[in-house]
């Protein structure tokens, strides 16, 4: 069963084409890596997956459901959550705030029961708290919850913005470059991390440009350049596609 | 041959202080001349000659590094609650030790929290800067003062629906103009600020214009007037209370969460599935409804409600409180709202001087110490 | 009677242009609304009719008064160069790189605090202005123009189109404008962003100046609030025109002068200033990039 399909995806930028007619289709509870060099339109892919850019022509479709043209938030809502390249963790908020804020449309309650504190409010704040608690466990920053989310190291802020990510309890979750400017360690905990986010039933789709990762723990590699979907398959099939090695890993080894 | 010597005075401006402090005060004393005359021009020169020069003094001994730093926003942290029991006794008691004067300045600097505890969800936890608050002030009193002169309803049966309209003021310009960009609604804020002014101005047989509206009632309580100082006091003071616990637990809550989400970062926060545009207008109408209360205070304690009483500088005046106490920080905002009510009584000798000072203020606010007094610390939003 | 209101609002709009002009280049290069700008524009009538009668006390005015009028205005000029140049430096430049409600908010201090000067140290009640010339008319359609309001739209009209030409065929404004589109490419092209944004305060004040000077002549009364009302006219006129553009800012400043004018004149004279902000939320709400301008989006 496939959670997420694309069919001819295409969004332009005045004259620029970010994304062409790329067409692919997510297995549920797989792993599926986006490649491609700097500028092939990754981000903008995932942009249009959450409704911050719309699509210029083509569909989107999530459990079988339309959702090109709805607003993020009701795209965070429907279960696609998302991490992005430059953290945007709410810097002010503490470690375990922006968890718990992460929780926002799955443990509801009003304003008069946030005035009164009426035993909704106080069901849905233990809740809410205690969940904080246990994605905090799951990647390791449990320690630090009182502290300012821009006060972590640089690899825990990417950490951090998983967790709240998880916190919206989606099907699928997208990371966008989640490895960036880590050292070779952390990138090895991030992938068990991403394992382990698998194991918990969910559909993992990540930007990423460390190959030893994408090669280890993609099921599926989908290989954008300029826009254009050039290559997909599995880890083997792609390492030894021709136009891959000319178009992205040839620039890539010579690195 | 020009650039050498400009070259020569950079390097001397670099190494003397007494000189780059002379440059200064030349350069302001050449400015402020036209305005007065020349003698005037030469004090000023001395006078921040020898500031200036303590200044840059006292920052290369690193003094005022340290003075910063102990000025911690976390030290209230430690004596929150003994101090704020203290507090609570001391203005509990006020009124049998106080004499009328400082009654009536608590009571106005009661009406400045409640109503700077409101900007407050807007700016502070929304992020949206409003340059226009004292229209919904504005609102809610003339609000109270029409119904109880026109239609002789009493006081509490005003106050919500002072509140109210005020708030529905606030759902109405918060629908179209939440579009904007940040700058930009504050604009659009202050021009509907303006507009409001203009028209309780403008608008004769509703509002008799500029003259305002006298014979407003004071609050009564079973046919037993509150109109007497002490009794209004502790209205108002009952309502801060209020207004402070309300406010602080919507704070807590996931809508105040929601809140500095999206004042920290709006693209984040539609990511995780908050409808920003219905957070900001719950931000709007929520906040602007405390105005209402305030207004209403203000109308029913002043017996007379006039225009002159909401202009932009009384929207700055509001905001300055806010900022002062540090964005986003509730008790931040009480302490802002408390100093500058209280300054131009303890400024009585230089009253002329207040709003220069609120100018210069505001400007060394912002690049000293933009977070306010208490604000920037970390954050204490969870409830425990 | 139209006519009349037309030329009458056309005079009005060429000064809001002229101050409009200092918002959008300011706009344009650090994206701040420059609050204090308006205050310049005071400043400068306030100035005008200062060095007037300093020159006055000299005698020069009653021996060439066209002389005493133009060092009057060069002075002022100069001035209120150096008051826009030092509100930036002193209030805005070390807030380069804070959140962007800091150096608005700055900018408010900046436009109180000159307020209040003024106040305090020339009074609280109107000066006038202590000459009166150009009083001379033309008859023109049986319209009624005063030599005045000519000399105003000719000089703002040469003030616009030199400005045009500074800025399109000049190296300080070709640097101008690639520091508007972006200060960190200017800034690695080797243009010297501080000295840049500094000349955009020097002629923006100066611009504003010439306007004070203008409405100090023409209404003969000032006093010190009339930069507040006159900014968010201005500024008004930047956004209907398109903010960060100069042409905006012209075309702008005319419509605004012109619907404010016939407003007065046709609707209601009490409400004359509702007008402009009733335009201003008008266009924030249905097209804020206004007449000539671009589009912004956040970038992901």
């Amino acid at each position: 069963m496939f959670v997420l399909e694309t069919n001819r995806l295409t969004r332009h930028f005045g004259g620029i084409k970010a994304i062409e007619d790329v067409s692919f289709k997510a297995k549920d509870r797989s792993i599926v890596s986006i490649i491609g060099p700097n500028g092939a339109g990754k981000t903008t892919l995932f942009n249009c997956f959450t409704g911050i850019t719309k699509p210029t022509k083509g569909s989107i479709r999530f459990m079988n459901k339309e959702i090109s043209g709805l607003q993020p938030h009701e795209i965070a809502n429907l279960g696609i959550s998302r991490t992005f390249q430059n953290i945007r963790l709410f810097s002010e908020m503490s470690v375990i705030e922006n968890v718990m804020v992460g929780q926002h449309t799955k443990r509801k309650y009003n304003l008069f029961s946030a005035i009164f504190h009426n035993n909704n409010f106080l069901i849905q704040e233990q809740n809410i708290l205690q969940n904080a608690f246990e994605y905090l466990e799951f990647i390791g920053l449990q320690n630090f919850a009182d502290m300012r989310a821009d006060n972590l190291p640089y690899g825990s802020q990417r950490r951090l913005e998983i967790a709240r990510a998880l916190a919206t309890e989606p099907d699928i979750i997208l990371l966008d470059e989640p490895t960036a400017g880590m050292n070779p360690a952390e990138t090895e905990e991030v992938m068990s991390l991403i394992k382990n986010i698998q194991e918990l039933g969910k559909t993992i789709i990540l930007i990423e440009h460390d190959m030893h990762l994408v090669m280890g723990i993609s099921d599926w590699i989908i290989v954008l350049d300029h826009g254009v979907k050039i290559a997909e398959g599995k880890p083997e099939q792609v390492r030894n596609d021709p136009l891959v090695i000319e178009a992205y890993l040839g620039k890539e080894t010579i690195n | 041959m020009i650039k050498d010597i400009i070259e020569k005075i950079r390097a001397l401006t670099k190494k003397s202080i007494i000189f780059r402090s002379s440059l200064i005060a030349a350069w302001a004393a050449i400015l402020f001349l036209p305005f007065k005359d020349i003698k005037t021009a030469v004090m000023m020169f001395l006078s921040v000659l020898i500031g200036l020069s303590a200044i840059f003094f006292v920052r290369k001994s690193n003094f005022y590094q340290t003075f910063l730093e102990e000025f911690h926003p976390d030290f209230p942290h430690r004596f929150r609650k003994p101090a704020l029991i203290a507090l609570l006794i001391a203005f509990f008691v006020s009124p049998f030790i106080l004499a009328d004067y400082y009654l009536d300045v608590l009571i106005i600097s009661g009406i400045y929290i409640i109503l700077a505890l409101g900007l407050n969800v807007i700016v502070g936890f929304a992020g949206l800067l409003n340059l226009g608050f004292a229209a919904f002030y504005a609102i809610g009193a003339y609000t109270y003062a029409l119904l109880n002169t026109k239609l002789g309803l009493g006081f509490w049966a005003c106050l919500p629906l002072s509140a109210l309209s005020a708030s529905f003021a606030g759902l109405l310009l918060a629908i179209p103009a939440l579009r904007l960009r940040g700058d930009y609604l504050a604009i659009v804020t202050l021009g509907f600020g303006e507009i409001v002014r203009l028209t309780l101005n403008n608008w004769d047989s509703l509002t008799n214009g500029p003259n305002g509206i006298t014979g407003i009632a004071s609050p009564s309580l079973m046919n037993l007037s509150l109109g007497r100082l002490e009794y209004f006091y502790y209205i108002v003071f009952a309502f801060v209370l209020l207004t402070l616990a309300i406010i602080r637990r919507v704070e807590s809550s996931r809508i105040g969460r929601a809140w500095i989400a999206i004042k920290e970062n709006e693209i984040a926060a539609s990511s995780i599935g908050i409808n920003i545009t219905k957070y900001k207008l719950y931000a709007f109408t929520f906040g602007t409804f405390w105005a209402g209360i305030a207004g209403t205070l203000f109308a029913s304690k002043m017996q007379f409600v006039s225009p002159e009483s909401f202009t932009f500088i009384e929207s700055v005046f509001i905001l300055s409180m806010v900022i002062l106490g540090g964005l986003g920080n509730t008790y931040g905002t009480v302490l802002g709202a408390f100093i500058l009510a209280l300054l131009p009584e303890v400024l009585r000798g230089v009253q002329l001087y207040r709003m220069l000072i609120l100018g210069l203020g505001l400007v060394l606010l912002m690049i000293f110490r933009p977070q306010g007094l208490l604000g920037g610390g970390k954050s204490v939003r969870i409830r425990n | 009677m139209f006519l009349q209101q037309l030329i009458n609002g056309l005079t009005l709009g060429s000064v809001y242009a002229i101050i409009a002009l200092g918002y959008t280049m300011v706009y344009g290069i650090l994206e701040l609304i420059n609050f204090a700008h308006g205050e310049i524009y005071m400043l400068g009538a306030y100035l005008v009719i200062i060095f007037l009668g300093i020159f006055t006390a000299m005698g020069l005015t009653s021996a060439n008064f066209t002389l005493a009028l133009i060092l009057s205005i060069i002075l002022t000029v100069v001035f209120c160069s150096a008051y826009g140049f030092t509100v930036e430096k002193v209030a805005y430049k070390p807030l380069r790189n804070a959140p962007r409600l800091s150096p608005l908010i700055s900018a408010i201090g900046v436009s109180i605090f000159l307020q209040n000067f003024i106040m305090l140290t020339q009074g609280a009640t109107d000066r006038g202005f202590p000459y009166r010339f150009g009083e001379g008319h033309l008859y023109f359609l049986n319209v009624d123009i005063t030599y005045l309001q000519a000399m105003i739209i000719i000089v703002s009209g040469f003030l616009m189109f030199s400005l045009r030409i500074f800025i399109w065929k000049t190296r300080i404004g070709k640097a101008m404008r690639a520091t508007s589109q972006d200060k960190t490419m200017a800034a690695l092209v080797g243009i010297n962003v501080n000295s840049i944004i500094s000349v955009t305060f020097i002629i923006g004040a100066g611009l504003a100046a010439v306007a004070g000077v203008m409405v100090a002549a023409y209404y003969g009364l000032i006093n010190y609030f009339i930069g507040y009302i006159a900014g968010i006219k201005a500024f008004t006129a930047a956004v209907l025109g398109g903010i960060g553009s100069i042409r905006g800012a012209m075309v702008g400043g005319i419509i605004l002068g012109l619907v404010e004018g016939l407003g007065a004149a046709y609707i209601s004279s009490e409400y004359k200033d509702a007008f402009a902000f009733i335009i201003l939320i008008i266009i924030l709400l249905i097209k804020p990039s206004g007449i000539y301008g671009r589009e912004i989006d956040e970038k992901v």
